[in-house]
C-alpha cells in the first residue's frame, strides 16, 4: 500500500513537472534571465504549487494522522544559521550553471537524455560527499 | 550566451504547478510526509533504514513515469532543452548536491512544502536560491556571455 501511494505521489509530481515545464532547464533559465530571454511561466507554477499546497495542508494537518503511518513527520529544525544560508546559496548557484533542480530532474530523466542522467549522476555524488563531510564533522565534534 | 527562447505558457505552468502541490499534500495525507526531492534522493542512495528505502524508490520510479505518461497521453515528450555545456552540467549537479545537503531542502521542500507551512527556515532558503540563481544566471549570460 506504502508502494502504490508513493509511486502515485511520485507519478502526479512527474506529470507536474513536465506539464509546468519545470522539466525544461531552458525554460527554467529563462525565468531567471529577466534581461535576456525572460520567461515568466515559473512564477506561475511556483504560485500553482504553493497556493494548492498552502490549502491542502490546513485541511490534512486537522487531522490526528496520516491514513498509512502513525503520525506526522514534520520537520522541526528551528534554526536560520550559516549552514541554511549557505547551503542554499550554493544549491542556487548550481541551479544557475545547469539549470537544473532535484525535483525537475527526476522526472526528466524519464525523456532518456544522457545530460539528465549526467546531471543526476553529479547530483548525487555532491549529495554524498556532503553527507561524508558532515558525518566526519559530527565524529570529530563528538571526540 | 544568450538563451534560447521558450514560450510563455501561464495555463500549463498553472496546472502543472497545482500536481506538484496536488501530490505534496497527498504525501501529508497518506504517508504524513513532506515532498522534497532532495531528502528522497538522500535517503534513496545513502543508506535509509530497508524499509524507508522502498517508498522512495517507488516515488522515484513515478516520478520518472511521469513523462512517459504525458508522452502516452498527448503523443508528444514534454521538451528538456539543456541550452548548457557538458562541463556545467556535471558541476552543477555535484554543485547542487553539496547545496541542498547542506541547506537541507531544494525547491520542493523548502520552497513550496516548507513555505506552505509558513516555517521561517524555508522562507530564508527560497529567497537565498532564487537570488543566488538570479545572480549566477545574470553573471554567466551577461557578464561572462559563456
Amino acid at each position: 500500500m506504502r508502494l502504490l501511494s508513493a509511486f502515485l505521489v511520485g507519478l502526479i509530481f512527474g506529470v507536474g513537472i513536465a506539464v509546468s515545464g519545470m522539466i525544461n532547464p531552458a525554460k527554467v533559465l529563462n525565468f531567471f534571465d529577466i534581461a535576456g530571454t525572460w520567461d515568466p511561466s515559473l512564477a506561475f507554477v511556483m504560485g500553482g504549487a504553493l497556493a494548492t499546497t498552502l490549502l491542502g495542508y490546513r485541511i490534512v494537518l486537522r487531522r490526528p494522522a496520516p491514513v498509512l503511518e502513525p503520525r506526522f513527520v514534520i520537520p522541526t529544525a528551528r534554526d536560520i544559521d550559516a549552514r541554511l544560508i549557505g547551503g542554499s546559496a550554493v544549491f542556487g548557484i548550481g541551479w544557475g550553471i545547469a539549470g537544473f533542480c532535484p525535483g525537475a530532474a527526476i522526472p526528466a530523466l524519464g525523456s532518456g537524455k544522457g545530460e539528465v542522467a549526467a546531471f543526476v549522476v553529479a547530483l548525487v555524488a555532491g549529495i554524498v560527499v556532503a553527507r561524508l563531510a558532515q558525518a566526519r564533522g559530527a565524529a570529530r565534534a563528538a571526540t | 550566451m544568450t538563451g534560447l527562447e521558450t514560450e510563455f505558457t501561464p495555463l500549463q505552468s498553472l496546472i502543472g504547478g497545482v500536481l506538484i502541490g496536488v501530490s505534496a499534500v497527498l504525501l501529508m495525507a497518506l504517508q504524513g510526509r513532506i515532498m522534497g526531492a532532495t531528502g528522497i534522493l538522500a535517503g534513496l542512495v545513502t543508506g535509509a533504514a530497508p524499509g524507508e528505502r522502498g517508498w522512495r524508490a517507488a516515488m522515484v520510479a513515478g516520478m520518472i513515469a511521469g513523462p512517459l505518461l504525458v508522452l502516452a497521453v498527448t503523443g508528444q515528450m514534454p521538451a528538456v532543452d539543456v541550452p548548457v555545456s557538458l562541463p556545467m552540467i556535471l558541476t552543477g549537479g555535484f554543485i547542487v548536491g553539496i547545496g541542498v545537503t547542506y541547506g537541507g531542502g531544494c525547491t520542493t521542500g523548502h520552497g513550496i512544502c516548507g513555505m506552505a507551512r509558513l516555517s521561517p527556515r524555508s522562507v530564508v532558503a527560497t529567497l537565498t536560491f532564487m537570488v543566488a540563481c538570479l545572480a549566477t544566471v545574470h553573471v554567466i549570460r551577461h557578464v561572462l556571455e559563456v
